[in-house]
């Protein structure tokens, strides 16, 4: 199974830190980000990301925003929304916005893994369809020549 | 106490509308009554009066006629034959008989008298031949004059009647020719006139004796009938009407008119209450119209207005309920919001250490723990921390759904302790919304007696609102408590933002139940009718000041006893 290359996105640094060493025993390449502006700064600089895990409750930049900018920019990134009960609608409003899915906060580590191997699918699959594209045209076009 | 204050503002308010509308229906009738009956009273007098003046005018020309025709008789008699002629009973009795024949049996007797006052012939019933009236009081009268008509008298022959004179001189000698009227029949004439029931006519002479005979007691006018001889001959023999008062105190209507050229007066006389009879009996029908009338407005008045005012009162019951519905659904919702924003913030931390146990349970998978011989025992303790967390993520979800009364019982609090622990409360909800909330407490606020998850409640939704201002712009929610300077014995706190201020249009509106500017679903416009209404009933004050694009200022003055 190939490897996903995941970001997570939550204000509560110990939520972060612990998430990311309990994804990264399951195999999963991961990078941390505290806020919606350090994200999209990471996003920036790493082109290989495939899916980010976002929390809906955030200071400043809140989770809606951030995934709006990151579809903007980005669109084939796909993204899991993190979320309280209290803030449920948001999540269904972000998956409205093209969030992959949301997962209520506590959640179990292997179901969220589960979606990540999911969404990571989907953007590979994706992306092979993209580069397939590309190589038909470059085919079709060195056929014509 | 408030049921009494309550009692006594419904029972004025009944006065007051009865009071009111027996005033505005009774005036316009007693008006109404008042003035037919006086216009009615008017005229009724004026008619009568001029009835009374017909009446007498007609009696004083019939009377005067009747006299004036019997000496125009008599004087035909003796203008028409000699002296010798007369001078004989047989022509006298054959002219009595003639009289006598043409008008009934007015005429008496007949005589001639001398100028000795012999009665020289005479015919009728009496034997009256010679007698001498030398003496009487007629023939001294009838001597100085051409003719003449006594008063009434008893005279020769003991009964009431009245002679009739008339002197002629042939030139030889002067003699009477006389005639005796019958008193019954002149009578009649006067008699015959009655009017109602106590309305009767009667003749006075000068001395104030009766000529003819009344047709009942007659108790003379306590001035002797004086008056009416002054006040006929200041009137020059016209005809006066009037009322006076006779000496038993019955008030009397007089028509009085002069007979015989002033020598006589004709009485017409009538009880004024017979008089007004017709009168009396339409002002006691007026009258009894009147009470019955106004019973009946006093009546309705009072019975619909007793429904009215039980309808009001039971719709102000209803209002009343209505509010303390309203107060209590507010305060569900935002026990609600409460307990949203607590599970919320329980939520994360639980979820860390969910994770943090779940990261202790992967390092345990490790090869070099699998000698430990307590492994089984962390992983139990992990699994237990698992459960529990998930225990804690349960109650959360429950206390979202879950919604109690807030407690209202009094306590002696420090205002600051309310404001300090809500600004907690909030501080992170206030985070999200890049809000800061500052604080500027007076240190030396008296204890109050409130309720303090009522006072909670009322600064929470100030606060929330505050928020929803600021919600894009983020911004600064100050709350200063201190002593009213304006009001005194009461604590003043303000909550301010540098929100988006509240439009002119809605600032009267705003304390109205079920006004909200914020989309369906969102707000259900009680939050600030509920503070008020909270307000209210601590016996405080809220007031707004606002202004688009600068902020708002809510100032709430609460009590405190000295």
């Amino acid at each position: 199974m190939t490897t996903a290359y995941v970001m997570l996105v939550d204000d509560e640094v110990p939520f972060v830190e612990t998430m990311t060493k309990r994804l990264d025993k399951r195999g999963l390449k991961i990078i941390s980000a505290f806020s919606g502006e350090e994200a999209l700064k990471i996003l920036k600089r790493n082109d290989t990301l495939d899916v980010i895990i976002l929390d809906v409750k955030m200071p400043g930049m809140d989770g809606i925003e951030t995934l709006q900018e990151i579809k903007k920019i980005y669109p084939l990134k796909e993204v899991i929304m993190l979320t309280g009960h209290a803030t449920v609608e948001t999540a269904i409003e972000g998956m409205k916005l093209g969030a992959f899915d949301y997962l209520m906060k506590p959640c179990d580590i292997n179901t969220l893994v589960t979606k990540v191997d999911e969404a990571a699918k989907k953007k590979k699959s994706h992306d092979a369809k993209i580069e397939q594209a590309r190589i038909d045209k470059l085919v079709l076009r060195r056929g014509y020549d | 106490m408030t049921k009494d204050k309550n009692t006594h503002y419904y029972q004025s308010l009944h006065r007051n509308m009865v009071f009111s509308a027996i005033i505005v229906s009774l005036t316009p009738m007693l008006l109404v009554i008042g003035i037919l009956l006086h216009l009615f009273q008017a005229s009724y007098h004026e008619k009568t009066y001029a009835h009374l003046n017909e009446l007498v005018q007609k009696h004083k020309q019939n009377i005067d006629s009747f006299l004036n025709e019997k000496l125009a008789n008599i004087r035909f008699i003796v203008m028409t034959k000699p002296f010798e002629t007369l001078n004989d009973d047989e022509f006298l009795q054959k002219k009595l008989q003639f009289l006598r024949h043409g008008y009934g049996n007015v005429f008496v007797d007949l005589g001639i008298v001398d100028a000795s006052g012999m009665q020289a012939a005479y015919a009728g019933p009496l034997k009256l031949e010679n007698a001498n009236y030398k003496d009487a009081e007629w023939y001294k009268n009838a001597w100085q004059t051409d003719s003449y008509i006594s008063d009434v008298f008893l005279g020769l022959r003991g009964t009431p009647h009245f002679i009739v004179a008339v002197k002629h001189s042939d030139g030889v000698r002067d003699f009477l020719l006389r005639a005796t009227i019958d008193f019954m029949a002149f009578n009649s004439l006067v008699q015959n006139l009655r009017l109602g029931k106590t309305g009767y006519a009667f003749i006075l002479n000068r001395e104030g004796r009766f000529q003819t005979q009344p047709a009942m007691d007659t108790p003379p006018a306590p001035d002797g009938f004086e008056f009416f001889w002054n006040a006929v001959e200041k009137t020059k023999n016209k005809i006066l009407t009037t009322q006076r008062v006779d000496e038993t105190g019955v008030e009397n209507l007089y028509g009085v008119g002069s007979l015989k050229n002033g020598q006589w007066l004709l009485i017409v006389k009538q009880q004024t209450t017979d008089a007004f009879s017709d009168f009396r009996r339409m002002r006691t029908l007026a009258l009894i119209i009147f009470i019955l009338g106004a019973g009946g407005i006093v009546f309705m008045a009072s019975y619909t207005t007793r429904r009215m005012v039980r309808r009001i009162r039971r719709a102000d019951q209803e209002k009343e309920g209505m509010n303390q519905q309203i107060i209590e659904t507010g305060k569900m919702a935002s026990i609600g919001e409460l307990a949203a924003g607590i599970a919320h913030e329980i939520n994360n931390p639980v979820a860390i250490m969910v994770e943090e146990a779940g990261w202790i349970g992967d390092l345990l998978e490790e090869e070099e723990f699998d000698e430990s011989e307590n492994l089984d025992e962390f992983k139990r303790a992990l699994t237990q921390i698992n459960t529990q967390g998930c225990r804690c993520k349960e109650i959360t979800h429950k206390l979202l759904s879950f919604a109690r009364k807030t407690d209202s019982t009094l306590k002696d609090v420090q205002l600051n302790d309310i404001v300090t622990e809500i600004v907690d409360l909030s501080a992170q909800m206030a985070k999200y919304n890049k809000v800061t909330i500052e604080t500027s407490l007076q240190k030396t606020l008296p204890y109050i007696t409130i309720s303090p998850s009522e006072i909670q409640q009322v600064l929470l939704n100030l606060i929330n609102n505050a928020l929803d201002a600021m919600e894009k712009t983020g911004g600064i929610i100050t709350i200063s408590t201190k002593i009213s300077e304006i009001e005194p014995g009461h604590i003043v706190i303000v909550v301010e933002d540098n929100g988006l201020g509240i439009p002119e249009a809605n600032l009267p509106r705003l304390f109205d139940p079920f006004f909200t500017t914020k989309p369906v679903g969102k707000g259900t416009g009680l939050g600030l009718s509920i503070c008020y209404g909270i307000i209210n009933k601590m016996g405080g004050k809220i007031d707004v000041q606002s202004e688009v694009g600068k902020g708002t200022r809510f100032r709430i003055w609460i009590p405190f006893q000295k």
